[in-house]
């Protein structure tokens, strides 16, 4: 079991960073799996190039809210160009399209669990590729 | 049938795929049986035995693999005529299964009888495969499709159906047993209200006749469909039963071999039913090995499979109903052993996750059922789903995984 919920997106999933409820027409992006009903919404904040602060909310399961979790940590801070490249390498790395080391960060290494069980990885993704619609709009 | 009384670790040591450990050390507990059953060493025998012994096309060879083939392949018309009561062996079809059946159905009985203006019945609970072929078949002719509501807990309206059918109404397609709540229809009763609206009437048996008799002409069907791979026969092979004066009319589904009587330059002529359905060569070696396992399940007895399936079912609805923050969709008293459930914090997919992890397979997500879903009130559901090989001490290792996940993921 350990293998794909690890420590570390059960801490993500039960203590989730960065979420709140997001008044609704501050909503940039609101991404649903019909396939399981995980849903999460984006509201993203960018001075100049820069992404200052990323709130997140939803509901789903652990993958998918954790995964959203994590994102607003790795990309707050990063300028817009460094964050888009990120967000690629990770949907790639998820899909299996790119293989991942033992020196990616931890939380990469966590979530990659899902490559094994194809259904999950667009839980994985779901909040990635919601940012990456949000970044592709600035 | 035998009179021996059920004995499961008797039957258990029929299924190889049961004894085995996953994960390391984790015997395995098969629970996903409304998705696909497993298959008795029999009926795997009968697959290499074919290719071993005897394979060779139907129906054309005039050598002795191709009389062989032919004989056992035919053979099974019979046998699945007399499992399910249907007319005669002409009256089935051997189809891909259940969503090939119905397919069937929609595109030639449906064209020459269901015009602009018809209606056609489903209901809310039917399997995407009872209902996606009727969506586009409505949409080609111009025909209405209405959905009969399903009550709160999982039964039918059949005094909706009363108000619902009208002159206008040329077909009810309703599964026989749902594959989400467990409820067996009364199909008896939804088949006269029909015909008497003068109606024919869909069976979808797929999750019904595995599991307990089934007379296709006591039920009054028109029309039967079933999947060989849900009830011990392998993938790829399945049953469309026609009632014969229903092939009236009924234009050919698919050209090509096998189907034709005389082929002309421009246009030709068909072959008497059921071959004027079945073009190409068809799916041999899986029609023998559904044949075989029709045999093995009259051999354990159909009677005694649905008896102890409901015990085993009431077993499983208590042990779930003890846990607490768990709730069960479905409460037909009439049922099967289809169990869906949801817990209140431990989302459908992550569950199933967990609890494969010890062992244990269920199934988690809509079920190929949206529409239910929606009346439900929740995105996805858990099933887990019993087959008469199953025992309690599976589901007694079921509860225990369930209580873990729950203490897994407590948000605390």
């Amino acid at each position: 079991m350990e293998q794909l919920y690890q420590e570390i997106i059960l801490d993500h999933y039960k203590h989730p960073r960065n979420k709140s409820e997001i008044p609704k027409q501050d909503v940039q992006a609101d991404e649903e799996n019909p396939m399981c009903g995980d849903r999460i919404m984006l509201a993203v904040d960018v001075q100049g190039d820069v992404i200052q602060r990323i709130r997140f909310d939803g509901k789903g399961c652990a993958i998918s809210q954790a995964s959203a979790s994590i994102m607003t940590e790795q990309l707050q801070g990063k300028t817009i160009a460094e964050a888009s490249a990120l967000i690629e390498k990770f949907v790639a790395i998820m899909r299996g399209e790119k293989s991942i080391t033992q020196s990616e960060n931890e939380e990469w290494l966590s979530l990659s669990g899902v490559r094994k069980f194809p259904l999950r990885v667009k839980c994985a993704t779901l909040s990635w590729r919601g940012m990456q619609k949000v970044l592709a709009a600035q | 049938m035998s009179e021996a009384p059920f004995d499961v670790a008797k039957v258990r040591q029929d299924f190889p795929i049961l004894h085995q450990q996953i994960y390391g050390n984790k015997p395995l507990v098969y629970l996903d049986n409304a998705a696909t059953s497993q298959k008795p060493q029999v009926v795997i025998d009968s697959l290499i035995e074919y290719y071993s012994c005897y394979n060779a096309n139907v129906h054309r060879a005039l050598h002795y693999l191709g009389e062989q083939a032919t004989a056992r392949y035919e053979a099974v018309r019979e046998k699945v005529a007399t499992f399910i009561g249907a007319h005669s062996p002409e009256s089935i079809l051997f189809t891909r299964g259940t969503t090939e059946g119905i397919n069937l159905v929609a595109y030639t009985w449906a064209k020459e009888h269901i015009q602009a203006g018809d209606e056609i019945i489903v209901t809310g609970m039917e399997h995407h495969s009872n209902l996606v072929p009727w969506q586009l078949c409505a949409e080609r002719t111009g025909a209405k499709l209405k959905l009969l509501p399903v009550f709160a807990d999982g039964t039918l309206d059949l005094f909706a159906l009363r108000g619902v059918l009208s002159e206008r109404t040329r077909l009810v397609a309703v599964t026989h047993m749902s594959n989400v709540l467990g409820t067996v229809n009364d199909v008896r009763e939804i088949a006269r209200l029909a015909h008497d609206a003068g109606a024919a009437v869909l069976i979808d048996a797929a999750q019904s006749v595995p599991h307990m008799p089934v007379n296709m002409q006591e039920l009054g069907a028109d029309f039967l469909v079933f999947s060989g791979h849900k009830c011990c026969g392998p993938t790829g092979v399945g049953i469309l039963a026609v009632k014969p004066d229903r092939f009236e009319d009924m234009p050919p589904f698919m050209g090509g071999g096998e189907m034709i009587s005389r082929v002309g330059d421009l246009e030709s002529t068909w072959a008497e039913v059921p071959y004027k359905f079945e073009a190409g060569t068809p799916n041999i070696a899986d029609v023998i090995g559904l044949g075989v396992a029709l045999d093995y399940l009259t051999e354990v007895g159909m009677e005694k499979i649905q008896s102890y399936e409901k015990q085993l079912t009431d077993y499983l609805i208590q042990e779930l109903r003890s846990i607490p923050h768990l709730q069960i969709f479905g409460a037909a008293k009439e049922r099967g052993g289809a169990v869906s459930f949801a817990l209140e914090d431990v989302h459908p997919h992550d569950l199933s996750q967990y609890v494969d992890q010890q062992g244990i397979a269920i199934r988690a997500g809509h079920l190929c059922a949206q529409p239910l879903m929606r009346r439900l009130g929740v995105p996805a559901v858990s099933r887990a789903s019993v087959y008469f090989y199953n025992t309690t001490e599976e589901i007694d290792r079921l509860k225990e995984a369930i209580i873990k996940a729950q203490q897994f993921f407590d948000h605390g």
